[in-house]
């Protein structure tokens, strides 16, 4: 019954309540300028409608944050109250009530990042596989079936757009959280911070993306949307009613991303332990650092474009409807000015964790470490100037394709620094095949693949036959799988005793990982064969005679066996956190920080700060220290 | 370290943490001008010149005292802080008046009326949003005053609405020379 006093019911009851004061408020405002409520016209209804629709939404969103709790200790500093910066927990409330509550620990939030991203992910997947099933052979009929319509009130190829639609958005939304989580978790643990610079922030740009993605998956039930996660008018102007909660969903979780880019900002440059220069910040840190950056700027203009959108479905708003003298272009320059440095937010933390995690497992200094910390900025910086490859046939003007091929090509040097950095330091390394460290050298292997199939994309001549073919899709699944899900299955085994203080079940975690990499290897390099054998993205049907259907099928095995992979990882990971065995001391034998500390990480990190008298990575190198965890000579017992 | 931090480390923290929310919110209005540029090029909605020079002063001189505020709080003066803390939201209320409540009243074109009523409509709106949560910070801010809450040392509040002001009559200049100034106007 405790659950029913948590900020996450109370939020969504707020919500609900919410939604519906709002559409009030939206109908008695039309009342009150004279305008109609209803309209004979189907076409006005069905635009009267959403007005009043997409205002509830809006306003359900803001009373969450009201009804979690989260804009409690700004309501008081408005008022001129002050708010005590001890965040004890309640020792009356049990541990776990809260994970559902509004909490300024930066652990919690972490873990509360890391569960909701997970959640997403297989939200994701399960709409993956409903079209997977649909794809696995020629001729539309899986979602034809009757079921889908009494549901949904659509069926066949609308919903292969909204499924395949949702997916893509879903998986980003999964994986932005996830992103969200690394550097909660990590930051400033890693770099001896008891906390984030702004705790209460970083609450916000948690609790914001509860309403974002439950707007975001409510657009399923409001018609679905057909225009694939880009949203490019004019098709976006004319799709159904889900396309305004995609695109509430999406700028709420914007939001969130842009609230915790700049919490991570100032946490990294202001907050490290005594003697940790820059260059003695472990490469995560360096990698959340650039993540960041890329967030915190480029974010602001997915949100306009949306924004964009929004006011011409509802108020007429003459911007991207060429029809009308708008220009459809602007929207995709506007889109993938964020959207480009977007896929790089997710892979920088996803790479940062591969560097950590190598040297720790081959015992081995990580080669070159300041070119790697170097190269996630090197990365960060190209990608602002790369967006327009996306649209090389989108009728922009010709002569800008030559600068965008060959800044896009400029990514694979920095790209390529850490590859052989990662090479070199695995080289005669003692290599430990722990499971984290199975899914760090999947994620290098995958991730290859990623980086070589990139620039046949990069490049014009090959761009023009590719483009829109499953080529594109196999290349984004390796860039995905390698920079953002392997690394981030790796991360949770890594910390998961510093999470829970117990350990995950080896056996179950390298069967998962098996399962995931051979699985994965049969879905991508078969998306890149029927990519460059002609396969269109985002149909619903092909034809028979191109003789695709056994190749489909092989593929839809290999989806599914990556979704089952995932689902025997949330097996394991819930049942080690209440049932694993104790995990005592520094597991891995690693030099960081946080695993001098007991599992799991006490409440405040560090009651004592330490001090960084080395380099990080410095593994097998004889008397060399990276921290010094009693500076003040203190006894240990006296803690 | 103790769990409470001094306020000294706090301040530099939120002074970095506020301007990167600066930088960030820029590119909106970035976003929005590369918006114009590219629907309307060389030309401009047809505006009233008097009223849109009429509130730009205003908004350039609410900037002024949003600056002796300040100024004021850091030296101890908080009658001269509260004066023109108020002085400052009632120039940034006349200007949300002059903006909405008439130039968009007064325009011979709707927000579905062509690029021009869109680009005009959502670069005043955007900014006119930004100035009534100004407005309302600035309200927040002369309410605690008068309530003895800032000292000459610890006003971090004050001053991070300054800050936010004085970004938000910054973007103004480039969105007046925008929708008022460059180009010649559709007839």
């Amino acid at each position: 019954m405790r659950f029913f006093s948590t900020s996450f019911f109370r939020g969504l009851i707020a919500q609900a309540a919410g939604t519906v004061l709002g559409m009030g408020l939206v109908m008695a405002l039309r009342v009150i300028f004279g305008l109609p409520l209803s309209s004979p016209v189907e076409a006005d209804d069905a635009h009267i409608r959403e007005i009043i629709v997409v205002g509830g939404v809006i306003v359900g969103a803001i009373t969450f944050m009201i009804g979690a709790g989260v804009f409690t200790d700004w309501f008081k500093w408005a008022r001129g109250e002050e708010t005590s910066d001890d965040h004890t927990p309640d020792p009356s409330k049990p541990n776990w009530m809260r994970y559902f509550s509004v909490d300024f620990d930066h652990k919690v939030i972490g873990v509360q990042y890391g569960v909701t991203s997970l959640l997403l992910l297989l939200f994701g997947g399960i709409f993956a596989m409903l079209f997977r099933i649909e794809l696995s052979g020629s001729g539309i009929t899986f979602l034809n079936s009757e079921i889908f319509k009494v549901l949904l009130g659509y069926d066949g190829p609308h919903l292969y757009n909204t499924l395949m639609s949702l997916h893509g958005i879903v998986m980003i939304a999964g994986i932005l959280l996830g992103v969200g989580a690394m550097s909660n978790y990590l930051v400033p643990m890693l770099i001896g911070a008891n906390d984030m610079a702004f705790p209460r922030l970083n609450a916000f740009a948690f609790w914001i993306n509860v309403p974002g993605a439950a707007i975001l998956l409510s657009s399923l039930f409001f018609g679905g949307f057909d225009t694939g996660w880009v949203g490019y008018p004019p098709l976006s102007l004319r799709a159904p009613l889900g396309m305004q909660m995609f695109l509430i969903g999406v700028y709420l979780v914007g939001l969130s991303s842009i609230a915790g880019s700049i919490n991570v900002i100032v946490t990294t440059l202001t907050m490290r332990a005594k003697g940790m220069s820059m260059f003695r910040m472990p490469i995560f840190c360096w990698a959340a650092l650039a993540t960041a950056l890329l967030q915190f700027t480029a974010t602001q203009l997915i949100g306009l474009s949306f924004q964009l959108v929004m006011l011409e479905r509802l108020l007429g708003m003459t911007f991207f409807d060429s029809l009308k003298g708008g220009d459809p272009v602007l929207y995709q320059h506007l889109f993938w000015f964020y959207s480009h440095p977007a896929v790089y937010v997710f892979i920088l933390p996803g790479l940062g964790v591969i560097s950590e995690l190598l040297p720790v497992f081959s015992r081995k200094p990580l080669y070159g470490t300041r070119w790697v910390a170097l190269s996630s900025f090197g990365i960060a910086v190209v990608s602002f100037f790369v967006w327009a490859h996306h649209m090389f046939v989108s009728g922009m003007s010709p002569f800008l394709r030559i600068p965008f091929m060959y800044s896009t090509l400029l990514v694979a040097v920095p790209t390529g620094v850490k590859f052989f950095s990662w090479a070199a330091t695995l080289w005669q390394g003692k290599i430990i095949f722990k499971t984290p460290m199975l899914f760090a050298l999947g994620a290098v292997v995958i991730f290859l693949l990623g980086g070589v199939t990139g620039p046949p994309l990069a490049t014009i001549a090959t761009d023009l036959h590719l483009h829109d073919t499953w080529f594109v899709v196999g290349h984004f699944h390796d860039t995905m799988f390698g920079g953002f899900i392997f690394p981030f299955v790796a991360a949770i085994f890594y910390w998961f005793p510093k999470m829970t203080g117990r350990m995950y079940n080896e056996k179950q975690g390298k069967i998962q990982f098996w399962l995931m990499f051979i699985g994965f290897m049969l879905m991508s390099n078969l998306q890149l064969v029927l990519g460059l054998l002609g396969m269109r993205r985002r149909v619903v049907d092909f034809d028979a005679a191109l003789g695709f259907d056994t190749m489909q099928l092989a593929l839809t095995i290999g989806g599914f066996m990556v979704f089952f992979g995932m689902l025997l990882f949330a097996y394991n990971i819930i049942r080690s956190w209440t049932k694993g065995e104790v995990a005592e001391g520094n597991v891995w034998d690693s030099r960081s920080p946080e695993w001098q500390k007991p599992n799991p990480m006490p409440l405040h990190n560090y009651e004592h700060p330490f001090e960084v008298v080395g380099e990080p990575y410095d593994y097998g190198l004889p008397n060399s220290r990276y921290v010094n965890m009693n500076p003040a000579g203190e006894s240990p017992a006296a803690h | 370290m103790s769990a409470v931090e001094s306020y000294a480390t706090k301040l530099v923290r939120n002074r970095m943490g506020l301007w990167l929310f600066i930088i960030s919110d820029a590119f909106v209005f970035v976003g929005l001008f590369v918006a114009r540029m590219v629907l309307l090029g060389d030309t401009r909605p047809e505006l009233d010149q008097g009223l849109g020079l009429a509130v730009t002063i205003m908004l350039l001189v609410s900037s002024f005292f949003m600056n002796r505020a300040e100024v004021e709080m850091a030296h101890g003066n908080r009658p001269a802080f509260l004066r023109n803390t108020f002085i400052t939201m009632a120039l940034g209320v006349i200007f949300l008046l002059g903006v909405v409540g008439v130039e968009w009243q007064i325009a011979h074109f709707g927000p579905a009326d062509g690029q021009q009523g869109a680009v005009f409509y959502a670069m005043t709106g955007f900014h006119a949003f930004h100035v009534l949560t100004g407005v309302i910070f600035l309200f927040i801010v002369w309410n605690n005053g008068r309530r003895g809450h800032y000292s000459a040392e610890k006003h971090w509040a004050v001053e991070a609405c300054a800050i936010y002001w004085h970004f938000v009559d910054v973007v103004w200049m480039f969105f007046y020379v925008g929708l008022y100034l460059l180009g010649t106007p559709i007839v």
